[in-house]
């Protein structure tokens, strides 16, 4: 933006083509090149992994990393976009993984440890007799992935209606969605919750006839990702470049304009939050599956505040960025916390310092300006290639 | 009929009484001015009027419609357009883009998601008036001071409101602009109602038109400037020492 200012010797954008530039395309060089990264991850990952040159645990990684992407992606649209600071995003993953999870705990029947066809193990170890009503349906795999989208989004819905009406904002929304992950957190701590108490559900065996113990089974669930991956980014696409986007991005900008210009802000927080929501429990509904376990530890407020550590990495307000902070800091945290474990947390909280100072706008907003400069030395206007991104 | 009625309004903060017992009525097409020092009720008079605060009690009714349950949305959708002191535009947005959102159209979520006009005709016009057509692609934050509120006044026809509320334009303007500005909510003032809430009597002065004084959450004079100045409590409270 600043390489723009005071620009006045470049020669305006002629009439004729600014007229389609401002029509933004769904998908423009950035968002080809994520398709396409993206889709070579999907072919080149299971290829070196069948020719021996990856081990098998690192597709299953990748994997992980690829619904980390996507519940940084939907991050980056309520944030990045709608300036709304959640800190409490895991929770609508760890909620569409237990929603998968419960499918998964159905999915073992009699071959668990008490070999119980209907009840999974921790229920008869706690001694109850029948299924609770809430985990009915949850055999059926369309059901709970149904549910996946449905509880986090509904539970978005609620919490969003009534923050949003009352005019929460800032920093007080933020701290109430913290607390709201918290709340989350200690509730399926309980073993009166149903939902395995601190151990949470795990020994899964299958899903939909896969043994979710073969390489063949993790490989799909890694492409699986990356589609969700594309998918999620596409419809976050779609939604910013439309009117609602521009809408969007005037709430974060100046809200009380928006308002005296008849908009209602409430409906586009609450859309935008449950959207994001939804897709937050897509992510979690696939690494469920991925990791063999979900617990209640995904709800812990430090796992809400390094998404947001990730988008801000990436950079905000970019989809891509989010994605890449993502993988970024993920990456670096399989690295460090298998070298330097004690480690570890000091070097994700050195890198949100350095970038806060050093790289307010991440990875990709340095990637801009550098670009932006070799447009200006060569004669170019960087204000064309911004708007037609 | 009169456009704009507020009768025998009040509102405390704090049993501070910020609006006591106000009553003023603004006809359709007219353009009135309105001075008072400090505190005397001039932001939250607009604030009842576009619904962002509601009064405790009195009526305020804008073109039959009761204004005392609305929020600021639903004044906007009524027809009025409020500027604020500050220029507020979308800064991330392009000059065009803010001029795209403040047009009439559908204001729901869905309606806007999946908007396809682009307005491009009704926006090269009000780019034109505002004199911004060579910075239509530039991000309203580059901009100047004066020409943000430029831009500003152009979103506010963009809505084609019944009644402008203008709160201090001339704050932050060369006298060049401010001079400008003077004429063009002149020439505003018939096809919409404006209300100009100005410190600057120069200002008010070049607009030529009825001004009430507020004092205290309640109007203190009110008439023509030459009329109002001369008024021994006017000169006490506001003008005068």
């Amino acid at each position: 933006m600043s390489a723009v200012k005071g620009e006045r010797a470049v020669p305006a954008p002629q009439a004729g083509h600014a007229a389609t530039l401002n029509r933004r395309r769904l998908l423009n060089t950035r968002g080809w090149t994520f398709l396409l990264v993206l889709a070579a991850v999907a072919v080149g990952v299971p290829w070196l992994n069948a020719t021996g040159a990856l081990p098998d645990y690192a597709v299953s990684l990748v994997g992980k990393y690829l619904c980390f992407a996507l519940l940084a992606i939907a991050l980056d649209l309520l944030w990045g976009y709608c300036g709304i600071l959640s800190l409490g995003h895991a929770a609508f993953f760890a909620l569409g993984g237990y929603a998968m999870g419960m499918h998964l705990m159905r999915e073992i029947g009699d071959r668990g440890v008490y070999a119980n066809p209907d009840l999974p193990d921790f229920m008869v170890f706690l001694n109850w007799q029948e299924l609770p009503w809430f985990w009915s349906g949850f055999d059926m795999f369309w059901f709970a992935a149904l549910m996946a989208l449905f509880v986090p989004g509904l539970l978005a819905f609620v919490f969003g209606w009534f923050a949003f009406r009352s005019r929460v904002t800032g920093v007080y929304l933020s701290i109430i969605t913290q607390a709201m992950t918290y709340a989350l957190m200690l509730a399926f701590f309980r073993n009166e919750m149903g939902f395995g108490g601190n151990n949470g559900l795990t020994d899964f065996k299958d899903v939909l006839g896969f043994d979710l113990a073969s390489q063949e089974t993790r490989t799909g669930l890694m492409v699986l990702s990356a589609i969700a991956v594309a998918i999620g980014f596409l419809i976050c696409r779609a939604v910013v470049i439309s009117k609602a986007g521009k809408v969007i991005v005037g709430i974060r900008d100046a809200e009380s304009r928006m308002r005296f210009l008849g908009y209602r802000v409430e409906g586009y927080k609450l859309f935008v939050f449950v959207l994001s929501a939804m897709l937050a429990g897509l992510a979690g509904a696939l690494y469920t599956p991925q990791v063999g376990i979900i617990n209640p530890g995904e709800f812990s407020p430090a796992n809400s505040i390094e998404v947001v550590i990730w988008v801000a990495l990436g950079g905000r307000g970019t989809l891509v960025g989010a994605a890449i902070g993502a993988v970024i800091v993920a990456a670096a945290k399989t690295v460090l916390t298998g070298l330097f474990p004690e480690a570890w947390l000091f070097v994700l909280g050195g890198m949100f310092v350095f970038v806060t100072i050093f790289m307010p706008r991440g990875v990709l907003g340095v990637w801009d300006a550098m670009v932006d400069g070799m447009w200006q030395t060569r004669g170019m206007d960087p204000r064309e290639r911004r708007l037609a991104s | 009929m009169n456009l704009l009625v507020l009768d025998g309004v009040t509102r405390s903060f704090d049993g501070f009484k910020a609006i006591n017992g106000l009553t003023l009525t603004v006809d359709p097409g007219e353009l009135r001015a309105i001075i008072g020092p400090n505190g005397a009720g001039k932001t939250t008079m607009m604030d009842i009027v576009t619904g962002k605060t509601r009064p405790d009690g009195g009526i305020v009714r804008f073109d039959g419609h009761d204004m005392s349950k609305t929020d600021e949305a639903g004044s906007a959708r009524l027809g009025i357009g409020r500027k604020f002191q500050k220029p507020t535009v979308f800064e991330t947005h392009t000059v065009e883009d803010n001029l795209l959102l403040s047009l009439r159209d559908n204001r729901s979520v869905f309606g806007t998601l999946f908007s396809k006009t682009d307005h491009a005709a009704r926006i090269a016009e009000l780019l034109a008036l505002i004199r911004l057509e060579d910075r239509r692609l530039d991000l309203a934050a580059d901009l100047s001071h004066g020409q943000k509120q430029w831009l500003e006044i152009g979103m506010l026809l963009a809505q084609d409101p019944k009644l402008l509320l203008v709160d201090e334009p001339a704050a932050g303007m060369t006298d060049e602009e401010t001079a400008r500005t003077a004429a063009l909510l002149r020439d505003l003032a018939g096809d919409h109602a404006v209300i100009v809430v100005e410190h600057d009597m120069e200002f008010v002065r070049a607009l030529d038109c009825k001004v009430t004084v507020l004092h205290q959450g309640s109007v203190l004079a009110e008439g023509p400037l030459d009329t109002v100045s001369a008024n021994e409590q006017v000169i006490e409270v506001y003008l005068g020492r």
